[in-house]
């Protein structure tokens, strides 16, 4: 994949990978052993048929090629971008086991931006409305998913979203430089051309409650409110000034486009020497946030070893690339404040790494040894709880974990017409896995209001006769 | 987008405005705020819901323009259009029949105070309420007070009006004579404390309602994070209301003044733009800060 140069784009919020090319396409199609039994699709959470779409990219039905992933996947530009392919689809691949496997996240990219570059993608042909009314609340991947493809299917879709703006952690936490909003938007706007109403704005448990919404006509609602409320560590200094968590600083030059105040008027501050605490997809993405800010120094500081690293291995490799400097087995154990009520330097443990805990990584344990290290600016990305404010408005709804929504293999809830997917069922996750969440939910959705007609056409009938 | 349906000019730094958002006003309680966006390049700031009229479906907005945005937000006129308004957020006040009340309300914390005080006079309340400011003119309401407390002490710095002195004054007088059962203030942080630090020994319940720097308001980023009772807690969500006595006052204080300098830029520059004619009296009344 070709990218920009680091040093270039480390001072930039431009994006840094570029692509592949229509020739390096093709080439690397060709070099797809098209197997009998695919291991990638296996890898695949929502099992598109890669081998299919690879074959056509050979034959440069490149339309072709995107029609197969969107009977899949709603939103190629943003998977073939963000999705974890290492895990999943390309870590099944057999050329993998030898040498390098297919570069299926950048094929399936190549389609998605070649269609939205070149193709003629008709508009969409509105579905037959049915009648039934049906409301999404969030708008994230999961949400999305659910509304396009109900809309499909001739239903009447609002989406509820609390903030300005929807797209969920599209919007507000993956940085552009990853991801452009203009992709997003892109997305936003083909799912609004299938007839779905986005209503922005919208508290979902507070501006207007579930129940509510059942009364204005709503036949059922699908929950994907996901998992942004930050994880925090309880330790002395962290609600210093300068100790950010990531969800904050990067909503805040996200969302909010505080890396161009004053023309925008959220400020962020900056800071010269940055310690990120995780080493996530949201840490690497607040890391190198801070250095686009102008930081001189950013740390990764993670409590296990590279190994054990969660984020993404693209991520990673940029981050290096660019300069980020990453503190294995270390974990903070004080901020420590200047007179002022700033941070001025962390003190931190180094780490052991010991027996596997349940999620099979080796458990970091303190070695006894600290040290501190000087720095004037700390954000938190250790992990995401789930949003708050609409589960605790719905009376009766099951919740695992302290918050996060119970659901069957179909997304139903304990209560009837109520389904949810995505990270406020998984807990955090990814794009993709809330994307097969919302496919599955709106199959379930539309059995369920089928079967609705059904009873009550049953329930009509002797009532008729009488 | 919202529609200014009226606007008045309460005094000198204060404006109020009325606003047409149906949703909101059916669903608003007393001690609930919104998080307002005034256009495409503003910043999101909570601002009290005032008072509410679910059948004309308005909320009332009251505001006090110490920064840039809520400078600006004090030009719109009958009208004008407001980009994004979410709410009601925050935990509402508890209100039932306690007895005997004391609202203690400082500057432009009788915005918040307003609601409050209608909600425990229909669960039949002794409300007694103190509205203290610098002077006269900075006295925020006191008429649509007068029309509903049981008694009513004003209380100015200059004694241009009411009592000369400070809220914590009459509020020791009240707590002494009568058998109140909680208070409630809102104002100025300092304000706040004071009033926690004089109840404390009484052991009064006494809650508080706190405005740090808030992003999005619902319980997503914990910039509005406070600590309570040695605990971190997300004003937003978990209040903006809490025990006063609880309070870690000091880090308050700091977190509020993290982006002063940002502020004082983003002021600067507005000025410019509008070359003079948006007026700002520069004073820092710490109730209304915590808008970035
Ligand atoms: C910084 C960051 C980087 C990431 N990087 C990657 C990556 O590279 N690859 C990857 O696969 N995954 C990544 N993830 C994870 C991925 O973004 C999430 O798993 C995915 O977005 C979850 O989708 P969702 O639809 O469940 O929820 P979300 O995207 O969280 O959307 C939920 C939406 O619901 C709204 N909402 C909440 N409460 C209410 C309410 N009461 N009423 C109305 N609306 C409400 C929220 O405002 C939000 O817009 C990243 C996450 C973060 C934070
Ligand atoms: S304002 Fe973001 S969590 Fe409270």
């Amino acid at each position: 994949m070709r990218t920009r140069d680091p040093k270039k784009r480390a001072k930039n919020f431009l994006e840094v990978s570029l692509g592949i090319t229509e020739t390096q396409a093709v080439k690397e199609a060709k070099r797809c052993l098209q197997c009998k039994r695919p291991k990638c699709v296996e890898g695949c959470p929502v099992e598109i048929d890669i081998p299919r779409f690879i074959s056509m990219i050979r034959e440069k039905d490149y339309t072709g090629g995107l029609q197969v992933i969107r009977e899949y996947n709603l939103l190629p530009a943003i998977c073939g971008r963000v999705c974890p392919q290492e895990n999943q689809c390309q870590g099944g691949c057999i050329l993998g086991k030898k040498k390098t496997p297919i570069a299926i996240g950048a094929l399936e990219r190549f389609l998605a931006d070649y269609e939205a570059a070149y193709g003629d993608a008709e508009a969409p042909v509105k579905a037959k409305p049915n009648g039934h009314k049906v409301a999404v609340i969030g708008s994230g991947p999961a949400g999305l998913t659910v509304a396009s493809d109900l809309a499909k299917l001739g239903y009447e879709i609002t989406i509820f979203e609390a903030l300005h703006e929807p797209g969920g952690v599209l919007v507000y936490g993956i940085p552009e430089f990853r991801l452009p909003k203009k992709i997003i938007q892109g997305e936003i706007e083909y799912v609004k051309s299938l007839g779905v109403e986005i209503k922005v704005n919208w508290v979902v448990g507070r501006t207007e409650t579930i129940d509510e919404l059942f009364e204005e006509g709503y036949e059922a609602a699908f929950i994907g409110t996901g998992a942004g409320a930050p994880r925090y560590m309880s330790i002395p200094g962290e609600n210093l000034n300068n100790v950010y968590f990531a969800s904050e600083f990067l909503t805040r030059v996200n969302l909010m486009k505080a890396d161009r105040f004053p023309e925008y008027d959220t400020p962020v501050k900056k800071a010269t020497n940055v310690a990120v605490i995780g080493g996530g997809n949201v840490a690497m993405d607040a890391a190198r946030t801070a250095l686009r800010l102008g930081a001189k120094n950013v740390y990764i500081v993670y409590r296990r070893s590279e190994y054990e690293l969660p984020s993404r291995q693209e991520e990673v490799e940029h981050a290096k690339e660019e300069g980020i400097k990453f503190k294995y087995l270390t974990s903070p154990k004080e901020i420590v404040s200047d007179e002022k009520g700033y941070v001025k330097a962390m003190i931190c443990d180094r780490m052991v790494l010991c027996e596997p805990d349940p999620s099979g990584r080796r458990r970091p344990e303190c070695s006894g040894d600290e040290f501190t290290m000087k720095v004037d600016q700390v954000i938190m990305a250790i992990g995401q709880a789930s949003n708050p404010i609409l589960t605790h408005s719905v009376k009766g709804l099951n919740l695992w974990g302290g918050g996060y929504i119970e659901v069957d293999e179909n997304g139903a809830t304990n209560l009837p017409g109520i389904f949810a997917g995505g990270d406020i069922a998984t807990g955090a996750a990814t794009v993709i896995s809330a994307m097969g969440a919302g496919k599955r939910a709106a199959r379930a959705i539309d059995s369920y209001i089928k079967s609705l007609k059904v009873s009550l056409r049953k329930k009509r009938k002797p009532s008729a006769a009488k | 987008m919202f529609k200014v349906l009226e606007k008045e000019v309460v005094n000198d730094q204060v404006d109020s405005l009325v606003i047409d958002a149906p949703y909101i006003a059916s669903h608003a309680q007393a001690g609930n705020f919104v998080v307002v966006r005034m256009h495409e390049k503003g910043e999101r700031i909570p601002l009290t819901i005032a008072d509410s009229d679910t059948a004309r479906g308005t909320i009332t907005l009251l505001f006090q323009k110490i920064g840039k945005s809520t400078e600006e937000f004090g030009t719109l006129k009958q009208g004008d259009l407001i980009r994004d308004i979410a709410g009601p957020l925050g935990h509402p006040t508890p209100i039932k029949k306690y007895g005997h009340c004391v609202l203690v309300g400082g500057g432009i914390g009788v915005a918040t105070l307003y609601p409050i005080l209608k909600a425990l006079k229909q669960k039949k309340n002794k409300v007694t309420v103190i509205l203290g400011a610098r002077s006269h003119d900075l006295i925020v309401w006191e008429d649509k007070f007068r029309e509903l407390a049981s008694d009513i002490l004003v209380i100015t710095d200059d004694g241009s009006s009411g009592i000369k002195g400070v809220v914590t004054m009459p509020l020791k007088e009240v707590i002494e004579s009568s058998a109140v059962k909680i208070a409630m203030a809102v104002g100025p942080v300092r304000m706040m404390q004071a009033v926690a630090e004089l109840t404390r020994p009484y052991k009064l319940q006494t809650l508080v309602s706190l405005n740090p720097v808030m992003v999005e308001g619902t319980g997503m980023c914990g910039a509005c994070r406070v600590h309570i009772a040695g605990k971190t807690k997300f004003a937003c969500i978990e209040g903006p209301e809490f025990n006063a006595h609880d309070v870690d006052f000091e880090e308050l204080i700091n977190r509020q003044g993290f982006y002063r300098e940002e502020e004082a830029e983003s002021m600067e520059k507005y000025k410019k733009k509008c070359k003079g004619k948006c007026k700002n009296k520069g004073s820092k009344d710490p109730r209304g800060q915590g808008v970035k």
